[in-house]
């Protein structure tokens, strides 16, 4: 191992990654490659493997085959100084002060105490949060509690962020702050690699995902690839309901609550609505619908994942 | 290293901080007081019941001649061996009816003494008759000598100082030194077992974990534990060093060891560093696999039995010089500081104790590793069969 990758262009690379528990393969040869700069989900359900993945990534765990680099270096922990990860698991001392814990996260990856101190300080003033700076973090309540741990990630600047399941119990105006936050990091250059079970997050938030189910990697690009995994669906309802037109109408379509569904063929939509108009089918409206994310995922991943995300998704909600 | 040593004082600075600014730590460092004050009272107790004096006394039936007689030898006895060994005598008139007198309740005597000094004559219990009666034949002996009786003089040749004294004055200090070291240890190294169960209940140990090296936790674990069990030292002997000049006063005379004094403390205070981080980092692999309190109190009882063991290897091996168990102890990592700070009371060469603290500090080492790897593969669920000892703590 030379310790240094030479592509500068990702910040994190994992190739082949394998890792078992037992007869468990948690995760079962993962390529993953984020790039420098970027906003990047890891999204699947819960036990897809992502924590694991993360974890190998960040070296808290070795994986039993295949390779990763961490900004360049092979050896993450040498550039921890350089990163921020806030675990799925929150954890914090709890007697240590507020402020106090933000700056001994900070000082676990190389920032001095004292720079630590005032910038935490001036964090919590930043986020209205100057009254809790000398409360034990016992005296917090859960929402405070993270909002200091993600400080705590984030107080010795670094240049990657990785985030597992960040929004998970946060109610809906911690998570549009949390949201806030990521984006502003990334204005900064500062690459963001977070994992999540809620499709909506990575949509909103992600220039690129991975789709994990099953240990593997089923889908790796941009938001707008995995969409266009799927054709655009077309829906149509015209005045007419029999004719020569009905022949132009692609194989796939189907009938329902009165409109024709179907996937927007190959060759566009213009020879089909020449059909319509010759045919003299009275369009009464026409409708073409790219698909979610969320559709593209349960292409990708498949119909039980896609349950498994909802319900966690739900369950998620009811903690916050 | 640098990088692992910072991260190590970064931990240890959080960990002596949590403990030793707790309210707990009033308690920890009045724990060990309790017993010693526990000991003075029940000292005081014991020696005031120890100090009522229970011995036979004598009631002497002599003619008034003979029981001065026997009185002068009375007391030309308790002058040397001192009066604590003798009966007491109780002159009675010359002419009671021995079997009288004990009939009396408030006679005050527990045998009686009559006859005269060529043949002395003692009525009591055969029991009591047993416990005085060759007090009673050395003082009539000693009394019919009457003026004759004279100490032998004893010309004095002094010394400046007495290997064989001073041998035996040191293999004491030897012996305190071990039992001391034994004793803090026992009392501080147990508290390491528990140290990672707050992270793992309380889910920091994967934010430790992301940050810095599992070696850089244990060994910052370490080092807290160690600050703080100095800290404690340090009041409990100044305590005791009061206590010391209080009861044996400021002139209090302890014989020298081999290496001095000033090399003897410094070795002494490494010598616990070392048990206690040779136990502590023993412990703290153990303890590592603990995830609850409880488990850990379960593991804490054949900690400490092991604990005793290697104590009294170490106090085998000293009882006997120069054979294998010297040797044995010296060179096992557990038994080897016990070992080495009664070597330092009694031999003067110090270069045996570079090496010996060389060879506990690469056990020390061995065995963070040892616990690092336990802990990665066993909680972390890291690290597969391929992974050595001294691979580098990678992450």
């Amino acid at each position: 191992m030379t310790g240094r990758s030479t592509n500068p262009t990702y910040a994190v690379e994992g190739h082949g990654l394998v890792k078992t528990f037992g007869d468990f393969r948690a995760v079962d040869g993962i390529d993953i490659a984020v790039p420098a700069g970027a906003i990047y989900g890891v999204l699947g359900p819960n036990g897809a493997g992502k924590t694991t993945t993360l974890r190998m990534l960040l070296g808290i765990i070795d994986p039993d085959e295949g390779h990763r680099t961490l900004l360049g270096s092979d050896r993450p922990l040498s550039v921890a100084a350089q990163v921020g990860y806030l675990p799925e698991e929150r954890g914090l001392y709890p007697s240590m002060k507020a402020a106090e814990a933000i700056a001994f996260m900070g000082a676990l990856r190389g920032l001095p105490l004292k720079i630590g101190r005032d910038r935490a300080r001036a964090m919590m003033e930043a986020h209205g949060m100057a009254d809790a700076a000398d409360k034990k973090v016992r005296e917090l309540s859960k929402g405070m509690a993270q909002t200091v741990q993600l400080f705590g990630t984030l107080v010795h600047e670094p240049r990657l962020i990785v985030l597992d399941e960040p929004f998970s119990g946060l109610d809906a105006i911690n998570q549009g702050k949390l949201e806030a936050l990521i984006r502003e990091q990334a204005r900064r250059g500062v690459t963001i690699l977070f994992s999540t079970h809620v499709i909506a997050h990575a949509e909103r938030l992600c220039e690129r995902i991975a789709i994990i189910a099953g240990g593997r990697i089923r889908f790796e690009g941009t938001v707008g690839e995995a969409r266009d995994r799927l054709r655009p669906q077309v829906r149509l309802s015209t005045r007419v309901s029999d004719g020569s037109w009905r022949r132009a109408l692609p194989a796939d379509t189907v009938a329902e609550n009165g409109a024709w569904h179907f996937s927007l063929p190959e060759e566009g939509i213009e020879p089909l609505l020449r059909a319509l108009i010759d045919g003299q089918a009275g369009i009464e409206s026409l409708s073409i619908e790219r698909p979610g994310l969320h559709d593209a995922f349960v292409a990708i991943a498949g119909e039980a994942a896609a349950q498994a995300m909802a319900g966690a998704t739900s369950a998620s909600e009811e903690d916050a | 290293m640098i990088g692992l040593l910072r991260a190590a004082l970064v931990i240890a600075r959080r960990d002596f901080t949590a403990v030793v600014f707790s309210r707990a730590f009033i308690f920890f460092l009045l724990g060990p007081m309790l017993p010693i004050l526990l000991g003075l009272a029940f000292g005081g107790m014991g020696s005031r019941i120890a100090s009522t004096d229970m011995r036979p006394v004598i009631g002497v039936a002599l003619p008034v001649d003979q029981a001065e007689g026997m009185e002068r030898a009375y007391l030309a006895l308790a002058r040397r061996p001192g009066a604590a060994p003798l009966p007491k005598l109780l002159r009675i008139p010359a002419l009671s009816q021995p079997r009288a007198v004990l009939a009396r309740p408030d006679a005050g005597v527990t045998v009686v003494l009559s006859g005269s000094l060529d043949r002395p004559e003692l009525t009591g219990k055969a029991d009591d008759i047993d416990r005085v009666g060759s007090d009673v034949a050395l003082l009539a002996a000693l009394a019919r000598t009457g003026d004759a009786f004279r100490l032998t003089p004893v010309t004095r040749h002094e010394i400046a100082a007495s290997a064989s004294g001073e041998g035996q004055g040191r293999e004491v200090v030897g012996r305190a030194a071990q039992l001391i070291i034994f004793l803090l240890t026992m009392l501080l190294a147990g508290m390491v077992l528990s140290n990672l169960v707050e992270e793992k209940t309380n889910k920091i140990i994967e934010i430790l974990a992301a940050a810095v090296p599992v070696d850089a936790i244990f060994l910052g674990k370490l080092l807290a534990m160690l600050a703080m069990s100095f800290v404690g030292i340090l009041f409990w002997t100044s305590g005791g060093f009061a206590l010391l000049l209080l009861v044996a006063g400021p002139g209090a005379h302890l014989p020298a060891p081999a290496v001095g004094w000033p090399a003897f403390l410094i070795l002494a205070i490494l010598y616990f560093a070392m048990a206690y981080t040779l136990l502590g980092s023993l412990f703290l692999g153990i303890g590592g696999q603990a995830s609850t309190v409880r488990e850990v109190q379960t593991l804490s009882m054949p900690v400490t039995m092991g604990q005793m063991l290697v104590f009294f290897f170490a106090t085998f091996a000293a009882e006997h010089p120069g054979g294998w168990a010297e040797m044995g102890a010296r060179l096992f990592p557990f038994s080897s500081p016990f070992a080495m700070i009664a070597s330092a009371a009694e031999s003067p060469a110090l270069w045996p104790h570079l090496l010996a603290l060389g060879w506990q500090a690469l056990w020390v080492a061995l065995l963070i590793r040892a616990g690092v790897l336990m802990f990665r593969r066993h909680v972390l669920k890291s690290g597969g069969p391929r992974r050595r000892l001294f691979s580098r703590a990678k992450g």
